[in-house]
């Protein structure tokens, strides 16, 4: 094992996740706001926003996804000692940690069932910036609209679709993260 | 260890610090870590009841287990939270919680709504309108709005996932037949976002209506039926009814006996053994706020 596999983790657990952990809740109530976490270091190509979110929200009862640019020894081996998650192909998981691009098919993810829909996959994909312009954002959670600068709005579209079935998606980029669950409508701008 | 004859258990420690017998907001982060995935999951499906491994609490069932162990996962330690108990701050439910997250949590209180960013409720939600930012947890006793209807949890998973509600609304409908208007006075179902059926707790049919659009967060938890369910800010939430007979609010025909408030909930207080009655508003915060500004 690594040496550095044992470092990056909260150095106080019981308050590092909770604050952590309000911002992402802020972030999943209210999809396309654009919330900083902090705490937590994963070694790289992880972000620090990805990391934080596996502190806060991965365990041993939480199956985790490696899709292939996170899955690297450095990174398996920092999960499984801060988080103790299993890792598990990314199909089945709870949680899937990856690039936007390399998970752009969110139908090969758990969507849920229809009597239990919360047993579905939360995505945390990593993209290049974010910002609030470009499509345009509505539903549950937004005072009429709000932009952001997603990738691609066609898999967000048919995971809408789905609803309540589907994904929920967080897009990571350096220290901030924002939600996108699936009951975010998305339009081109 | 703890002296045994030690009887200040229970004393607040100093503010910003918490017990240290506990963990921070008392629950294990394991128990915690449970409760926040469930949560995300609610605001990610609003109206859906997330089942979730409700633990033991200091506290007996109805006393808001669901909502405690809701506001534990939330709480973080600049928080300032105010509870409230059928609108009372004062009241044993209210100060007991109040004390138990000062203790455990070393957060502060408040009984202002405006200066809450959280505040934990039983029954009511507060008169001065919620903010952005704020986060309501609503204890509740029975989280499933048909249960009363079917008791088979079976069933109504399967009305649920089939949206199949006409149940609903022929109890609705009965009660339409038999008293000549919906009497249905609390706990009165909702859509939320033309999806899902909920029951929005055993909140007065009055304050139905915050509901809708509220642009704070709304969080919900069942203790005893371990179930979590939430409304992100800004959702519709619209309750059930007729084009025939309309959703009403519905509040005692007075003004309170205090503040002389006509638009808020009112409690109707017996003053003696003749049957001498007043009105008093059953949010104390809002009431007291009014007597102090017509006192200025």
């Amino acid at each position: 094992m690594a040496e550095n596999s044992l470092a990056g983790g909260f150095a106080a657990p019981a308050v590092n996740s909770a604050v952590a952990f309000r911002g992402i809740m802020m972030a999943m109530a209210e999809p396309g706001r654009i919330m900083p976490v902090s705490g937590g270091i994963p070694p790289r190509p992880m972000d620090s926003a990805a990391g934080v979110l596996a502190l806060t929200l991965c365990d041993p009862t939480t199956p985790v996804g490696l899709m292939p640019s996170m899955d690297q020894p450095a990174i398996r081996e920092w999960l499984t000692f801060h988080t103790g998650a299993p890792i598990i192909a990314p199909g089945e998981a709870e949680f899937v940690f990856g690039r936007f691009d390399e998970m752009a098919d969110f139908t090969v993810f758990r969507q849920g069932t229809s009597e239990y829909p919360d047993r579905s996959a939360t995505l945390v994909a990593a993209v290049a910036s974010l910002e609030n312009s470009g499509a345009v954002l509505r539903g549950p959670g937004i005072k009429e609209s709000r932009a952001l600068n997603l990738p691609d709005v066609t898999p967000f579209q048919a995971n809408a679709a789905l609803y309540p079935l589907g994904v929920d998606v967080v897009m990571v980029a350096g220290g901030d993260l924002v939600a996108i669950p699936r009951s975010t409508r998305v339009e081109v701008e | 260890m703890t002296d045994p004859s030690d009887t200040s258990l229970g004393d607040t420690p100093p503010e910003g610090t918490h017990d240290q017998d506990y963990n921070f907001a008392y629950l294990d982060e394991q128990t915690k870590r449970m409760i926040r995935r469930a949560l995300l999951k609610g605001l990610a499906i609003p109206g859906y009841q997330v089942p979730f491994a409700s633990r033991e609490m200091p506290m007996p069932y109805g006393w808001g287990t669901g909502g405690v162990q809701v506001t534990s996962a939330c709480l973080v330690p600049d928080d300032c939270i105010k509870v409230i108990d059928q609108g009372a701050d004062d009241t044993t439910n209210a100060v007991s919680i109040r004390k138990f997250f000062e203790r455990t949590a070393g957060v502060r209180t408040t009984e202002k709504t405006g200066e809450a960013s959280l505040i934990q409720t039983r029954h009511r939600i507060p008169e001065t309108p919620l903010e952005e930012g704020q986060i309501l947890v609503y204890q509740v006793p029975i989280p499933e709005p048909l249960r009363f209807l079917e008791p088979r949890e079976t069933e109504t998973r399967k009305m649920h996932a089939l949206e199949e509600y006409g149940l609903m609304h022929v109890k609705l409908y009965e009660d339409i037949s038999s008293h000549g208007h919906i009497s249905t006075a609390y706990a009165y179902p909702v859509s939320v976002e033309e999806r899902y059926v909920m029951d929005p707790s055993p909140i007065p049919k009055f304050d139905n209506p915050k509901m809708h659009q509220c642009p704070a967060v709304q969080l919900f938890g069942a203790g005893r039926e371990q179930r979590i369910y939430a409304l992100p800010p800004y959702t519709d939430v619209v309750s059930l009814d007729f084009e025939d007979h309309p959703f009403t609010r519905l509040r005692n025909d007075g003004v309170c006996g205090l503040c002389g408030a006509d638009d808020t909930y009112l409690d109707e207080v017996i003053m003696d053994d003749e049957g001498t009655r007043m009105f008093v508003c059953s949010d104390t915060d809002y009431c007291a706020t009014r007597i102090e500004e017509a006192a200025e």
